[in-house]
């Protein structure tokens, strides 16, 4: 096979990246070794893919693994006191009412059906919405992942705390006390003792 | 331009990548850094070499690892995470740029067409360059000069794949484009800064900062 410095200008960058087959190969460094020119451009382009590639290359600012860092770590664990502030007032009472109306474990089956997690959970409260959480399919509650309180892991699924919200699932008052308030802490404990003795 | 010294990413293969993703997964959200770190550098380059401004390219790196962050559930584990990292990058600061330059013309070389043959200008013999010749800041103003002087489509290429080290495919998937343009804008890019380059390197530029001396490579 013979080729023209045409066709070694062409694939010079796929014979550089081996990606030409072998006669090719074969017959681009035959050509090499009688053309000055196109041992220029296979050697110059060689050292063009060497140089760029190397990592000195790129000249980072000063700081700016610190600075990232830092973003990172805002954003990681905000803290959001307060914006579901209105969501816990009367919460309790809320609970309380629900819980009422289905009379408090004399109605059969209300303990499979969940319904304080259908009835009271709401969007729009200072859990992050995109926060990875898990949840278990017969539990109430969403959790971080790997909260050493989560009890029951049957159907463990990881979902954002915005669709476990949807989900009418209600944040663990444990694992994710750092976004609450007293109040709200408070208010999810009444409702966790009031589930549990409708579950009795 | 002050620079950090940070060595560039260890292999993947030699961190227990996967069991990091595994516990920033299941709520150990503060290493999530310690995953990025290694990468924090390719990031910033990737997302320069698109926007050619420092402060720009230094919040779209942000941006993309935020993002990162926060989609790092759906990082699918056949994929290689740096790749992935890069990918977001990509896209962030291309949204920038899409942005800042909507009503602007592209540059001349943008508007050739792909499938042309590419002459190369230069024939000037080019032996093998150290690599501690990066060592001069000289020599990297001017790689990063010529690199600046590509249209935006075979300099977006020629990062990626020689830069950044991606795959043709992997590059192909990021752009958006076929592989088969990838390879064509690919040695277009190489040729181009060849050419740019080559005399400076085969000439001047072999004695010491000769070109300070008003002989400019091009």
């Amino acid at each position: 096979m013979v080729v023209a410095c045409e066709q070694v200008w062409l694939e010079v960058s796929n014979y550089l990246d081996g990606d030409v087959a072998p006669e090719l190969r074969v017959a681009v460094e035959e050509h090499a070794r009688t053309c000055p020119r196109c041992r220029a451009v296979i050697e110059g382009t060689r050292n063009i893919v060497r140089l760029y590639g190397d990592e000195r290359m790129v000249e980072v600012p000063l700081g700016f693994g610190s600075r990232l860092h830092r973003r990172l770590e805002e954003n990681i664990s905000p803290r959001r006191p307060g914006l579901w502030k209105g969501w816990a007032i009367g919460f309790a009472g809320a609970a309380a009412l629900v819980l009422v109306m289905v009379g408090i474990g004399n109605i059969p089956g209300a303990k499979d059906q969940q319904p304080m997690r259908v009835q009271l959970a709401q969007p729009g409260h200072g859990v992050p919405p995109d926060l990875p959480v898990v949840v278990a399919s017969a539990g109430s509650t969403f959790h971080v992942p790997g909260c050493k309180y989560m009890h029951d892991k049957t159907g463990l699924r990881t979902i954002t705390a915005a669709e476990a919200s949807q989900e009418g699932y209600t944040p663990c008052v444990r694992c994710m006390k750092k976004y609450l308030t007293d109040d709200e802490v408070q208010a999810l404990e009444e409702v966790e003792r009031l589930e549990e003795m409708a579950s009795q | 331009m002050a620079a950090d010294t940070a060595p560039l990413a260890q292999p993947e293969e030699q961190r227990d990548e996967a069991a990091l993703i595994r516990r920033v997964c299941n709520g150990e959200r503060e290493l999530f850094y310690e995953l990025v770190k290694p990468y924090e550098r390719r990031l910033y380059a990737t997302a320069f070499a698109i926007l050619r401004n420092e402060a720009d390219a230094e919040d779209a790196a942000q941006e993309a690892v935020l993002k990162a962050f926060k989609n790092i559930g759906k990082f699918r584990s056949e994929a290689r995470f740096s790749t992935w990292l890069i990918q977001i990058t990509v896209n962030e600061a291309l949204m920038r740029r899409r942005k800042q330059h909507s009503d602007r013309m592209e540059p001349i070389a943008d508007q050739r067409d792909d499938e042309g043959n590419y002459i190369p200008r230069d024939f000037a013999d080019w032996r093998e360059i150290p690599s501690e010749t990066l060592e001069r800041k000289e020599i990297r103003e001017k790689l990063a000069q010529a690199l600046a002087t590509l249209g935006e489509k075979y300099r977006d290429v020629f990062v990626l794949r020689d830069m950044q080290h991606l795959s043709i495919e992997d590059t192909a998937k990021t752009l958006n484009i076929t592989s088969a343009s990838v390879k064509t804008r690919l040695l277009r890019a190489r040729l181009m800064l060849r050419d740019l380059l080559a005399p400076g390197f085969g000439g001047p530029w072999s004695s010491r900062l000769s070109f300070e001396k008003g002989n400019k490579p091009w």
